[in-house]
């Protein structure tokens, strides 16, 4: 088990000064995640505009170095997309933490998400990586009020 | 105290630093080996077979409760009930004892750091017959204010239940005192002693509480074994709340009569081997005998607080003078979770998260902490390595 691999700089760095950490006021979706045995705790908000484009997105709450850093990450890699191109981002980063990405273009859609691949080496800590992916699924799928819970 | 060699699990991993006793403790060879001989040599079932093996087992059984009687010092063997654990130990008061006396208006107390097997039953008890629970508070130290308590008391109260040691400060509570106010007024009184039992005395006949629950394995005995101690005035009152075999007395189409506590409380096959595996716990305990465990770990506990307060990065939740071997603390900049998995790839096993103690955490206002807890096999050079565990763990995340 490789710690540096895990605790990469980048890692650490959106982890310190996490981007879009923040409530959004004008939200048009929102999921709550929560993973209970652990207590990460997040709440996710986004807008989308009438041409399903993410405008803006920022996220709120409590957890460990990798769900937090997950997170902002997402974050930065979404915003402007389309929520169809959100939703494969979405697919590959859950099937690169839980099973094997073979497609090496589906790597390419996840940049630098691909980091997190390291994670798979702690199973225990695969859950705080798909937390926020989870929330977002959720936001996706329903605009208000939505807690999905990894247990 | 050097016992290392009697737990297996350090042979398996010789470098593992296991700093989680709190959770769970390791088993020594002795309870692995009357398990193990148990099932190959003296296994049948009991108070049911008429042949040598049943036979045999029940008297073993039999000897496993009187074992825990002469160990917590209680009056007679008749006052042990064996439950799967603690929890189970406590969802038998509530739901065998209280539920089946309560009044309308009645009051329950609690404190804000009970750990969730002594929350959730009274919790899921006073929402279901529309009674009140209270919380005694908790001072910022870990402490419990006695005077603040005694202001919670009135004609409405009707049980108390308070853990003994917190399964997250550590705090020792005065049990003895609230022992005696319950007493003083005609409230009864259970005592969650989980975290206490494999880390002192404890004494039934001079404690007197109503209740006393523990669990097997955090004793250095099996799991799914536990004790419920419920004082002959509760055996009198209590319900049974799981019914079937070797419980009964009659069972007739028209009805059914109940036999006598304690196995009356003990409906189907129960633990038997696990009872037996206990017996062999406490027989290891009194071989080490309890004082000096106690001594042993609070030695440590003593070396470990005294290393971690010269560090500013580090801040310990709960600072009681009376104190057992728990310490819950949190790094700057490092959340729980991270230290956790940082710690384990230095063969260090420590607790992180919530602990099954939510409204702890909240009283406290932090969302996870870090906890070790010491049991019988930590020594000093295992407290060194911690401590620079911790320095590594802040070079990872880049301080």
């Amino acid at each position: 088990m490789n710690l540096k691999k895990l605790y990469q700089q980048v890692l650490l760095d959106h982890n310190k000064n996490p981007r879009n950490f923040k409530v959004l006021e004008n939200a048009t979706h929102y999921a709550h995640g929560v993973n209970p045995l652990c207590g990460d705790d997040f709440h996710l908000f986004i807008k989308i505009n009438s041409d399903k484009i993410i405008t803006d997105i920022g996220f709120h709450g409590t957890g460990c170095a990798i769900s937090k850093s997950v997170s902002s990450m997402m974050t930065t890699q979404v915003i402007n997309k389309t929520t169809e191109e959100v939703s494969q981002i979405k697919d590959e980063f859950i099937t690169l933490l839980t099973k094997e990405i073979t497609n090496q273009e589906a790597k390419k859609i996840l940049g630098h998400l691909t980091l997190f691949e390291n994670v798979k080496e702690f199973p225990i800590r695969v859950k705080c990586a798909t937390l926020i992916w989870r929330a977002l699924e959720a936001a996706l799928q329903n605009k208000m009020e939505k807690k999905v819970s990894t247990e | 105290m050097n016992v290392k060699k009697d737990f297996p699990i350090f042979d398996e991993y010789p470098n593992l630093v296991y700093l989680d006793s709190g959770a769970t403790t390791h088993k020594p060879h002795k309870v692995i080996n009357t398990i193990t001989e148990f099932y190959q040599k003296n296994y049948g079932t009991v108070h049911r077979g008429i042949y040598d093996l049943s036979v045999k087992s029940t008297e073993e059984y039999n000897q496993a409760r009187k074992c825990v009687q002469t160990f917590i010092n209680s009056k007679s063997d008749k006052n042990i009930i064996f439950t799967r654990g603690t929890t189970d130990s406590i969802n038998l008061a509530a739901f065998g004892y209280l539920e089946n006396t309560l009044k309308d208006n009645d009051e329950i107390i609690i404190t804000e750091i009970e750990h969730h097997a002594n929350f959730v039953p009274w919790q899921q008890l006073a929402k279901k017959h529309n009674i009140s629970l209270k919380f005694a508070p908790i001072e910022d130290d870990g402490t419990l204010n006695l005077n603040k308590f005694k202001e919670l008391i009135n004609k409405k109260t009707t049980f108390i239940a308070v853990t003994h040691i917190s399964n997250v400060l550590g705090t020792i509570l005065p049990i003895k005192e609230i022992i005696e106010l319950a007493k003083e007024n005609n409230a009864k009184v259970l005592i969650d002693g989980a975290q206490a039992i494999a880390h002192q005395k404890v004494n039934i006949q001079d404690l007197d509480p109503d209740f006393y629950c523990f669990s097997g394995h955090k004793m250095y005995g099996p799991t799914g074994i536990g004790i419920c101690y419920a004082s002959d005035s509760i055996l009198e009152q209590m319900q049974p709340i799981t019914f079937g075999g070797d419980m009964i007395e009659t069972v007739k189409k028209e009805g059914t009569t109940f036999t006598q506590a304690p196995l009356k409380f003990e409906a189907g096959t129960p633990p038997i081997v696990e009872a037996i595996g206990l017996k062999s716990a406490i027989n290891y305990i009194d071989e080490k005998n309890i004082d000096s465990i106690k001594i042993h770990e609070d030695n440590l506990t003593k070396i470990a607080l005294k290393e971690m307060e010269k560090i500013d990065w580090i801040s310990i939740i709960g600072s009681a003078q009376k104190r057992s071997s728990t310490i819950s603390f949190n790094i700057d900049g490092i959340h729980p979770h991270d230290l956790g998995t940082i710690l384990d790839t230095e063969n260090i096993a420590i607790r992180v998260g919530h602990h099954c103690a939510q409204p702890t955490m909240k009283r406290f206002n932090v969302p996870a902490t870090a906890r070790v807890s010491f049991g019988i096999y930590n020594n000093e050079n295992e407290i060194d390595l911690f401590i620079k565990s911790l320095h590594t763990a802040r070079e990872v995340f880049g301080f």
